[in-house]
């Protein structure tokens, strides 16, 4: 469809880092999963608010400081609204994903968890969505446990079930796999664990780029995603949580801007969000992420998803051709992300080759060692699309695989 | 005992060899070659003891020596790395300790390869030059074990 391409083509034209050469070759960027380019709009947006804008939030009198204050709490209200959350002292602003992870952890894995307790994860996280769990467990005297993956990479669901029990106080998982690209069933997920009245928290770094999530009608209790891998700066992410449980949770950090009153007979705190936010916050981060959803909005949903569904399934056809690869992760319901091993090469020496090639690419573990080792793999090479790529970069993805191939044969 | 030429002499030629080649296929190949060339490492000694932990890739290394020079066997679960091996101890093998302690290896940057040599590219090459050089160092104090 031409106008399809119209767009395309637009689109493509909004990211200048798109744009370049590597090795002398046009750069195709296929490791969006890592981290996603910024529209101009971003960079803008940021540019701007260095240029012009420049101070500091909620304490000043002055004018700048002021005109701060109302863009960083605007960006905070648009947020709310992007993801469909209640209020916007629902959202706090951390570092990303991963400190979002270990504010809930600290916070309330450190007042409710006691000896004997269990928090549920799964094989298929990413390290950050279980090594805070293992922090905040080993200190408490409680467990975390794993939901088995199957074969093609889904979540075990007969696992969850069967390791969801009183001793649950936690299901941690994540919502689209980082290394696999499988989109788990969250709603059976928070649907089970509310009838064991046991609260959820959803990693959702893969999913925001992807797709739109509207926590409210999830019902999930917690919803943390990072800014720069949906087209915003790094630096920079977002913990949802609901209301009556930020409420009862202790201040994660102290300092400035989370107080009420500070005395050396006690001190008391702010209100939410203000009360998990320490210290001067990441300003141009909010208005950069304001900035890269206001962009999402703008090229749209329905589209990104249909492109993304497309690119997917002529890259899954195109890689299948490649004689000795494998396809790592095979669920039915799936992001553009193709993760893969090529005979016994080692991933190292493809994903070189490939970036000798102008294609960037992940190889490794991609931080799921215990995923890694569950599907017996010391790594794989992983391709994650993005709705600005195209099937001329898949085309050329599959030509310098092959060529990977029998250069290490 | 024969005569073994000088580290400098050996890097030299090393780069004269790879600048022969003028794409970077040709340069690749040639290194996927030299990897798959290397003597092996007996397999006892492919282990957590020997073993060089990359991000990437792992490197298994055995130092040896007879008191006055040093070399050594490795091997790597990833051909380009292997292969990096290959050059680095063909280069630096059965010279004397102290030799290897301040050997000028900048010619690896030399060699058009040099994205891979990074520390950050983990790896664990640059992790085995530094053991070598520890290696190497304890031999030239202590002599051999």
């Amino acid at each position: 469809m031409p106008d399809v391409d119209l767009k395309l083509e637009s689109v493509r034209s909004d990211f200048p880092a798109l744009h370049q050469e590597v090795h002398g070759k046009p750069l195709v960027y296929f490791d969006n999963a890592a981290t996603a380019h910024k529209p101009k709009a971003v960079i803008n947006a940021i540019g701007k608010f260095y240029y012009q804008g420049n101070s500091n939030v909620h304490r000043g009198v002055h004018a700048l400081s002021q005109a701060a204050t109302d863009q960083f709490e605007a960006a905070r209200r648009n947020i709310a609204t992007f993801m469909g959350a209640q209020s916007p002292s629902e959202i706090i602003f951390t570092r990303g994903t991963t400190e979002s992870i270990n504010l809930v952890a600290s916070s309330l894995g450190g007042s409710i968890l006691r000896p004997g307790d269990e928090i549920l994860v799964s094989e298929m996280e990413h390290h950050s969505n279980i090594v805070p769990w293992q922090l905040i467990a080993s200190s408490m005297g409680a467990t975390v446990k794993a939901i088995g993956v199957t074969d093609s990479g889904e979540l075990d669901m007969e696992s969850f079930r069967s390791l969801l029990s009183d001793k649950t106080r936690l299901v941690a998982v994540t919502h689209i796999s980082n290394a696999l690209g499988t989109i788990n069933p969250v709603e059976e997920i928070i649907s089970l664990a509310h009838q064991a009245n046991v609260p959820v928290l959803l990693d959702g770094a893969q999913a925001i780029p992807h797709e739109p999530v509207d926590v409210f009608a999830l019902d999930v209790d917690f919803y943390c995603f990072s800014s720069h891998k949906a087209f915003g700066p790094t630096g920079f992410g977002v913990l949802y949580g609901k209301e009556a449980l930020l409420e009862m949770m202790p201040p994660y950090q102290g300092g400035g801007d989370m107080i009420d009153e500070v005395s050396f007979a006690g001190t008391t705190f702010n209100e939410l969000p203000h009360k998990f936010e320490a210290g001067t916050p990441h300003i141009a981060g909010a208005i950069g992420l304001d900035a890269a959803l206001a962009y999402i909005n703008h090229v749209g949903y329905d589209w990104i998803g249909a492109r993304e569904h497309e690119l997917l399934n002529y890259a899954t056809r195109a890689l299948q051709s490649v004689p000795g690869l494998r396809i790592v992760g095979t669920a039915p319901d799936k992001a553009a992300v193709l993760s893969f091993v090529l005979g016994q090469n080692h991933p190292y020496d493809v994903g070189s080759i490939l970036d000798q090639m102008g294609i960037a690419v992940r190889t490794g573990h991609h931080c799921t060692q215990p995923l890694m080792k569950r599907l017996g793999l010391p790594g794989t090479v992983r391709a994650s699309l993005a709705f600005y790529n195209t099937k001329e970069e898949v085309d050329r993805l599959v030509v310098a695989v092959q060529k990977a191939g029998s250069m290490l044969s | 005992m024969k005569e073994v030429p000088t580290i400098e002499a050996l890097s030299q030629t090393l780069l004269e060899e790879f600048l022969l080649f003028d794409d970077w296929m040709d340069r690749y190949q040639h290194l996927i070659d030299l990897g798959k060339e290397l003597e092996p490492l007996d397999e006892s000694f492919r282990t957590d003891v020997y073993k060089i932990s990359g991000c990437q890739s792992q490197v298994w290394l055995q130092p040896c020596s007879d008191g006055d020079n040093v070399w050594f066997k490795a091997d790597s679960d990833a051909q380009i790395t292997k292969g990096l091996i290959a050059i680095l101890l063909r280069v630096i093998n059965h010279h004397r300790a102290a030799d290897v302690v301040t050997a000028n290896l900048t010619f690896l940057e030399e060699l058009e390869l040099k994205e891979h040599l990074s520390p950050t590219r983990k790896n664990g090459l640059d992790a085995m030059i530094r053991q070598i050089r520890l290696h190497a160092a304890h031999i030239d104090a202590h002599g051999a074990a």
